[in-house]
């Protein structure tokens, strides 16, 4: 589960890391408050920063023709104009897709004066299974970029799960960024708060970029988190309920949303074939099996391994609400599922939506025989494939004819 | 021969008395294969009993490998109890725990594997179908089936598969069976980010098993598992390999089912491994449904 920017800052502030001041706001009447507030406790900058889960909100558009996510204010009437341009408004930018978000929540902090960027992140290394935690002096720009230019600037601290993060590791990599004095001393305790929000929230990633030296009102140094990414594992979520409470459903596909109500595994595609498969990797499999015979999937759908006649009903439902779904191939190998359970649903299913789009149907394993005699008794048009390719070329050929 | 487990193994269910423990418990014993005890906590001393066969049900797994001489387990236990359940099983020194729970948080996997350093148990899964080592019976009856796969598709053969996905792993047992090939042992190692056996682990039991001549090895995207294991294939393997890799279409970014199946920062391309795959001289499966015949052509 992905979390909002400002979300991801109230945890860390939990932890004692430091975030620049500021406070999210859904209303204009609210980014005025807070705007007076931070200038008047002295600073002479604030940013207004539009909540969306995608990234790439600095260089967005709004579809009202305002560029960019991010704003900065000099003044509260600044402020307040663009928290006006910002919130209920949709904004586009390279990761939100063409019909872009709404921004319901705008963040609207400190923006002190930027000395020194760095990044800094938590995260699974799958090879150890290990946190790892990564800093780089590379700030501001994109880890991958870095990993992939100048590998050797990148900082790297494993974490032993059975004894947790050891100051010495948070002075490591303090040093390693070069670092010296009191903001040393800010980024260490910065460093242990960060692996704490990751490991105590069960994140699968915490990442901080930047994280930057500032100059505050006052003509001092700090070290704050200027912008920060929390996503969570899924599987932890039930022992975190503060954390449930943050979820955002306007941030994700309705049609996601529906089919999680039913244990279906879901994702949108963009393309015309539809799938309906039993377990992940072959659903994944289907997918590309379509691709490599010439078409596009629509979807991913996994029903599980122990899918009801209900589930398979709600599956057809969900996939055919997709406007750009030409066909359907179910792919089902049923183990342990009884084929002829499977068969019933989609007979059911077909005459309970009237489905007129071509369905080519792979069934395979358990009870298979009764499984395709329902189908055929069943005096619907289904294609039937004999293998996953098969099934795939007819599929493929229906949506091109 | 077989890997891990042969049709003597004598195995224990932990969550014997759960609906999906109990289910697949059945359908062991329906196989032939040895299950002699069940463990859940406050039921011990009740009996788990199917078609004449009783399990009698043990409240610990020390207490049940005590009284049975159980060296494997299948853990069912729900995803918060799962980690607890899978230590208890090292704890009680067994040979082999199974833990086919979905679900588990990660970091309750990262405390187990730290935890498992130094111990001689070997972990499968979790988030995995189990393994079956087919038997001389009917539809291969008589084998050794700890998880959930289907045992009668199986066929007791040479070729070994290991694979991080349920039903793409029946998928290639079905297309071997229906060729007439049989297999030693089929291995489902998980679908998640952070497993106790890796495809690398799994391959190196099979080169170094005698009645294992081929092996197919099925991965997806997500981690560098394969490529780790294709480099050691390149140069060590004494035996052909044919592999496929799942989600060469999925978006960057997004999860796919599995906890572990997700590109993110450009790791974990299906064309990434794909690639390792043909440098390692692994015969590669244009599409699933080649996976048996890619690896019949190179034998």
């Amino acid at each position: 589960m992905n979390i909002h920017e400002y979300q991801a800052k109230q945890l860390l502030k939990q932890y004692g890391v430091a975030v620049p001041a500021g406070d999210p706001c859904k209303t204009v009447e609210e980014a005025r408050a807070a705007a007076e507030r931070l200038f008047g406790a002295g600073h002479t900058l604030i940013v207004i920063k539009s909540q969306i889960h995608a990234g790439g909100r600095g260089k967005g558009t709004f579809t009202h023709g305002f560029k960019g996510g991010v704003k900065l204010a000099k003044s509260v009437e600044e402020a307040v104009d663009f928290a006006t341009n910002m919130l209920g408004k949709t904004l586009v930018t390279k990761q939100t897709g063409p019909e872009g978000r709404v921004v319901q929540t705008i963040l609207v902090a400190a923006a002190e004066k930027i000395l020194k960027e760095f990044y800094l992140a938590v995260l699974l290394d799958r090879a150890t299974s290990r946190p790892l935690i990564m800093a780089s002096t590379e700030g501001g720009v994109e880890i991958e970029e870095v990993a992939e230019k100048s590998p050797e600037k990148i900082l790297k601290e494993w974490v032993d799960p059975a004894v947790g993060i050891m100051p010495y590791q948070a002075r490591k990599i303090a040093s390693g960024l070069g670092l010296k004095g009191d903001v040393f001393n800010a980024a260490v305790k910065l460093i242990m708060g960060v692996y704490k929000t990751s490991w105590e929230t069960d994140a699968a990633m915490v990442e901080i970029n930047p994280l930057a030296i500032v100059e505050t009102p006052s003509g001092k140094e700090s070290i704050v988190c200027v912008d920060a990414k929390i996503s969570l594992d899924d599987n932890a979520l039930y022992r975190h309920a503060d954390i449930q409470a943050m979820r955002d459903l306007a941030e994700e596909s309705p049609l996601e949303i529906e089919a999680s109500k039913f244990s279906l595994n879901y994702i949108k595609l963009d393309g015309s074939i539809a799938c309906l498969v039993n377990g992940a990797g072959l659903a994944m499999s289907t997918m590309d099996i379509i691709q490599h015979f010439g078409g596009m999937p629509a979807n991913f759908l996994d029903v599980g391994g122990g899918a009801s006649k209900d589930q398979v009903s709600a599956a057809f439902k969900i996939i055919l609400s997709d406007p750009n779904v030409k066909a359907i191939f179910v792919n089902i190998f049923g183990g342990i599922m009884d084929c002829n359970v499977i068969a019933t649903g989609i007979v059911e299913a077909v005459k309970e939506t009237g489905l007129k789009l071509p369905l080519v149907v792979r069934l395979e394993g358990n009870n298979v025989a009764a499984g395709k005699a329902t189908l055929a008794a069943s005096g619907l048009t289904i294609i039937s494939g004999d293998t996953m390719a098969d099934a795939a070329r007819k599929v493929v050929a229906a949506v091109a004819a | 021969m077989s890997i891990l487990v042969t049709p003597q193994t004598k195995v224990l269910v932990q969550g014997i008395t759960g609906s999906f423990g109990a289910r697949h418990a059945q359908l062991s014993i329906d196989y032939g294969t040895q299950v002699v005890a069940g463990v859940t906590p406050g039921k011990g001393g009740q009996v788990f009993e199917h078609k004449g066969v009783q399990v009698p049900i043990f409240d610990t797994v020390a207490d049940a490998v005590k009284a049975t001489g159980a060296t494997t387990s299948a853990v069912f236990v729900p995803p918060p109890f799962a980690a607890d359940a899978i230590l208890e099983g090292v704890d009680a020194g067994l040979e082999l725990v199974v833990a086919i729970t979905e679900g588990i948080p990660v970091n309750d996997m990262v405390r187990v594997k730290r935890s498992m350093q130094g111990r001689s148990t070997r972990l499968i899964g979790p988030n995995c179908p189990g393994l079956v080592t087919p038997g001389e019976g009917k539809d291969s009856h008589g084998g050794c089936r700890i998880g959930i796969a289907p045992g009668y598709i199986h066929k007791k053969g040479h070729i070994g598969v290991v694979s991080r996905s349920g039903t793409l792993t029946y998928e290639a047992v079905y297309q071997l069976t229906s060729r007439g090939v049989g297999q030693s042992t089929c291995v489902g190692i998980g679908g998640d980010p952070v497993n106790g056996t890796s495809h690398l682990d799994v391959i190196r039991m099979f080169m170094a098993d005698p009645d294992t001549h081929g092996i197919i090895m099925i991965g997806e995207i997500g981690g560098s598992a394969e490529e780790e294991a294709a480099e050691w294939i390149a140069k060590n393997g004494t035996k052909p390999v044919a592999g496929f890799i799942a989600g060469a279409t999925a978006p960057p970014g997004r999860r796919m089912g599995h906890a572990g199946a997700i590109v993110s920062g450009g790791k974990g391309t299906a064309q990434a491994k794909f690639d390792a795959f043909r440098a390692a001289g692994i015969g590669v499966a244009a599409t699933p449904s080649e996976m048996a015949d890619t690896l019949l052509r190179m034998m």
